[in-house]
């Protein structure tokens, strides 16, 4: 068994990245003036000569991204959600998505757990707007080891790509020495039969702990981890939905567009069954302590608890 | 650059007014204006000044072009037809469903274009990841953007220009198409971003304005560009909107507006007076 470790996902990036600079000389990480956060300045430690600071300029980072993709490149171009998926959204969508360029996007301090910033920095739009951008691949890891998995993955796929990165520290549930990573496949944590809870990014590690308590009360509850959210693993949700009849999404995001409408346009198409979205529910945040947040939003175990056992009564 | 020389670029940037005017006209749609005003800076370029093979669009070690007001396309496609990159035939199909050529350019589909474009703003940001690419690899191929005076009005050009003199990219030339119109009017009415040379120099670019029409100046200006070492350079090409068909000429509306079958008669009756006129020289 692998050490526990408890990490923000940034973290885990800034290390793969540079952890993964020799095997591929070809990535160039490029920020707009918040390395000491989104954690990139650990990669310019380590390649100085394959960093590039754009200054506080998102759009044109991404543009600049984009050229350097068309020279052979992987650039990871890298901000906060709120600027690299959010104000550089049409030039992610027509400099690097409409090209097919080999980019990687890159939002730190997603969702509402940015804390006490407030709502201006509490990105929970970006999953929805990357989705929506034709062969745009979006990646949500929830911990550590899939990060650094993630970050591997996103070098080795040939085209453009979305990552979502945390700020705050999460607690570690898979194990560095037997995890595999797969983009387009979700991983069933749990293979309960009353019912499936789907959860993404940091929201996952809440849901083990939901699943544990539910286990206690008798409820056999499946838990799948979807650390891709497009491609969805359609086959996987699917089957849930004809095995435990019903699905609870879980995302620290907007209700609308997210996990919790991939989910529903699956199984809408496919196998309808009710799905109940927890997640933002279409307001702003506000500031405070992100755990305090969560709480506040029912982003928590004791929440997603709930919801189960309501939604098994109806 | 001796007469002959010269008259020969004039003629293919006619050639190159002529095949805007035919993709237009045959795609019912189009922009004729800034496609005629910057014929002679494309021909330029693409026949005297960037290290290119038509025969080899992807070769490693070349030259590279970013038609940043991707809405001039047709003059583009033009140019890169005549210079071989793909039959003049294209340009009748322009716009049509299932066309090579798009309605803006498109690099997935067609060979010769270097970046996908037509959201203003955006090129110029491309135009600076390939610089800096080519910094990054020690290679000495050098990257040109065209850009409209009325694009200039997006903010991220000036975030690029910032970058692009931050980064020392000495191997970058901008060149803006300053015909003075855009959509709405007058740059000067619209936008106002005059003086565009005090801005440019003012970012750190070396800067030089020149007639957009005299091959001499056109080939002094990019000649200079070349030894210009630590910062990039912009050439502000002063140019004619519509340029050498009557009716369009510095005429608001030709920006994005479609001869009908007379009007296409009457341009091509120009464009051929004009070559006739270069070929009797």
């Amino acid at each position: 068994m692998a050490e526990m470790v408890k990490k923000a996902t940034r973290e885990s990036y800034g290390e793969a990245l540079a952890e993964l600079s020799e095997k591929y000389p070809q990535v160039v990480v490029l920020d707009a003036d918040l390395a000491a956060a989104t954690k990139t300045g650990v990669f310019k430690k380590a390649c100085p000569d394959r960093f590039i600071d754009c200054g506080i300029s998102e759009c044109n980072m991404v543009g600049v991204a984009a050229g350097l993709a068309t020279c052979g490149k992987i650039p990871f171009a890298t901000s906060f959600a709120m600027f690299s998926a959010g104000r550089a959204f049409e030039q992610v969508r027509n400099s690097v998505g409409y090209p097919k360029l080999n980019v990687k996007i890159v939002g730190s301090h997603a969702g509402i757990s940015v804390g006490e910033d407030g709502a201006t920095h509490q990105c929970n739009e970006d999953i929805a707007l990357m989705r929506t951008i034709p062969g745009m691949v979006v990646l949500n890891p929830a911990d550590h080891y899939e990060m650094k998995a993630a970050v591997k993955a996103a070098i080795e796929h040939h085209g453009p790509v979305y990552l979502r990165l945390g700020r705050l520290a999460v607690e570690s549930f898979n194990n560095a020495d037997d995890y595999r990573f797969e983009l387009g496949k979700g991983v069933t944590l749990r293979d309960g039969r009353n019912i499936t809870i789907v959860a993404t990014g940091l929201m996952v590690s809440r849901a083990l702990k939901a699943v544990k308590t539910l286990e206690e009360q008798g409820i056999d509850a499946r838990l799948i981890n979807i650390h891709t959210i497009k491609p969805l693993d359609r086959e996987l949700i699917i089957k849930a939905a004809k095995e435990t009849g019903k699905i609870i999404t879980v995302e620290e995001h907007n209700v609308i567009g997210g996990l919790g409408d991939a989910v529903c346009g699956a199984v809408c198409e496919a196998f309808p069954v009710p799905v109940i979205k927890v997640g933002v529910n279409d307001v702003y945040g506000h500031s405070g302590p992100a755990v305090d947040l969560l709480d506040e939003f029912g982003l928590n175990a004791g929440h997603i608890v709930e919801v189960t056992k309501k939604a098994l009564q109806k | 650059m001796n007469k002959t020389e010269k008259n020969q670029l004039q003629k293919l940037a006619c050639k190159v007014r002529m095949g805007a005017i035919e993709g237009v006209y045959n795609a019912k749609s189009g922009h004729p204006g800034g496609s005629l005003s910057a014929a002679d800076l494309f021909t330029y370029l693409y026949f005297r000044e960037m290290k290119i093979d038509p025969k080899n669009p992807k070769e490693e070690n070349r030259d590279r072009f970013v038609l940043s007001k991707g809405h001039c396309a047709p003059g583009l496609y033009a140019t890169l037809a005549l210079k071989g990159y793909f039959p003049m035939e294209e340009m009748k199909k322009l716009r049509h469903i299932g066309a090579m050529l798009q309605g803006h350019p498109d690099m997935k589909g067609t060979p010769g274009v270097d970046m996908s474009t037509g959201s203003l703003g955006q090129g110029v940001s491309a135009a600076c990841g390939m610089a800096a690419a080519g910094k990054m690899d020690h290679k000495d191929y050098r990257v040109y953007s065209i850009l409209g005076d009325g694009e200039i009005e997006e903010g991220q050009v000036w975030e690029a220009a910032m970058f692009a003199a931050h980064h020392k990219l000495d191997n970058l030339c901008l060149i803006v198409d300053n015909n003075g119109l855009q959509i709405d009017g007058s740059v000067a009415e619209v936008g106002g971003p005059e003086p565009i040379d005090e801005k440019f120099r003012s970012f750190g670019f070396d800067v030089q304005v020149i007639n957009g029409h005299d091959f001499d100046e056109i080939e002094a200006a990019f000649h200079h560009a070349r030894t210009v070492k630590g910062r990039p350079s912009a050439i502000i090409a002063k140019t004619v909107k519509g340029k050498d068909v009557s009716f369009m000429e510095n005429q608001v509306g030709w920006h994005g507006t479609a001869p009908n079958a007379e009007q296409y008669e009457t341009a091509m009756q120009d464009l051929n007076r004009v070559l006739s006129g270069l070929e009797a020289e």
